[in-house]
């Protein structure tokens, strides 16, 4: 029989078709630059981080693949730097989980926030997305976009916004740390890379201190932080979230009645 | 024994792959939303920062007892800088992160200072 197709032309799957669509859109496009032009800063703190993450990797006398690998995967500066001297002492590989794991506990806290915004998209989406978000992206959206859509699905500004802030990070992070492993013999210490990054951390900080609640808390963690500074595997963190978390409840049923439950 | 010991560093890589993964997404893992309390979930408002300010503190030059004296600190000129630009300019995050650079750039490679 002869059926002619009025149509010859193959379907594109429809959700290709949407995000090839939504790549396009201006908005999305315009945020992406505002996002990375908002994380050019910050990412001078991480391109210093990469540097003395790379330099350290490359000194601790690890194989090349293994920094390599480490270098362009793991992509989380506090685990490296507080891991890669275990592993190369030989260290029980769940004492290296465990370390890793207190480290980046404030990960968990910022992907309850998180949901909000990434909650109705797909699992592999969110992971991949959440894999990208690490501090200075979290602390420009959240300042950039305190407001969640209603419906756990990022506008195209937002996702523009995220995108040109992770990605940019992102790229800085693998451009320096491979730049620390290639150049540790030449990269002088007077330079103070590492405070460099405390100082990004600092910057970023300081706009979250918007109401007296969170300045209170704030300071409650900074004063915990000190008194455990000398405890083991990152856990000083921890203990200043939690202590922050408790006083800012306190404060907020205070201070700010109408706001806390 | 020897296979073991070529395998661990690779082991622990991918472990320390899986930790960042799964910490980073970890309330973003499960499909329905997860049941926090109300009282939680607006007390974890106050995480972010202290998790910032934890990391940055034991670090601060002028608590920890240096070498040198503060004056002649250049970290802890830095930290100044830094905080005298945030005051003058609200929420300018770069300029404060160049402000505070900049300022321990040339006190530690201009000046030589500690």
């Amino acid at each position: 029989m002869d059926h002619p197709d009025p149509d010859p032309r193959p379907v594109p799957s429809p959700s290709r078709h949407r995000r090839r669509d939504a790549l396009r859109d201006p908005v999305l496009r315009a945020a992406f630059a505002q996002g990375r032009r908002d994380i050019a800063g910050p990412a001078l703190g991480t391109v210093a981080m990469g540097l003395v993450v790379g330099v350290a990797m490359a000194q601790s006398g690890l194989g090349l693949g293994v920094v390599l690998a480490t270098s362009l995967l793991v992509f989380a500066s506090t685990s490296q730097l507080a891991c890669l001297p275990l592993v190369a002492a030989g260290a029980p590989l769940w004492i290296v989980a465990a370390t890793a794991c207190v480290l980046n506990l404030r990960f968990v806290v910022f992907s309850v926030s998180w949901r909000a915004y990434f909650g109705g998209h797909g699992r592999p989406v969110r992971m991949l997305l959440a894999y990208l978000a690490g501090d200075p992206v979290y602390a420009r959206f959240a300042q950039a976009h305190p407001v969640a859509p209603p419906d756990g699905h990022a506008t195209p500004q937002q996702q523009g916004y995220f995108l040109g802030l992770a990605l940019t990070n992102w790229a800085a992070w693998q451009v320096s740390s491979l730049a620390g492993i290639a150049l540790a013999d030449v990269i002088p210490a007077a330079w103070g890379l590492r405070f460099i990054g405390v100082l990004a951390l600092l910057a970023l900080a300081l706009p979250m201190l918007g109401d007296r609640a969170v300045r209170l808390s704030a300071s409650g963690a900074a004063a915990v932080a000190l008194a455990t500074a000398s405890l083991p595997m990152g856990l000083h963190v921890v203990a200043a979230i939690a202590a922050a978390v408790a006083i800012g409840i306190w404060a907020d049923r205070r201070w700010r009645p109408a706001h806390a439950t | 024994m020897r296979l073991e010991a070529d395998l661990y560093p690779g082991v622990a890589v991918v472990l320390l792959v899986l930790v960042t993964v799964g910490t980073r997404s970890f309330f973003l893992l499960p499909d329905r939303e997860p049941r926090l309390p109300g009282w939680l979930r607006q007390g974890l408002r106050h995480a972010p920062v202290a998790a910032l300010l934890a990391m940055v503190a034991p670090e601060l030059p002028a608590i920890h007892a240096g070498a040198a004296p503060a004056w002649h600190d250049a970290r802890f000129l830095a930290v100044g800088a830094a905080l005298a630009w945030f005051a003058w300019r609200r929420d300018d995050i770069t300029g404060t992160i160049l402000a505070g650079t900049g300022t321990l750039m040339v006190l530690r490679i201009g000046f030589g200072w500690a």
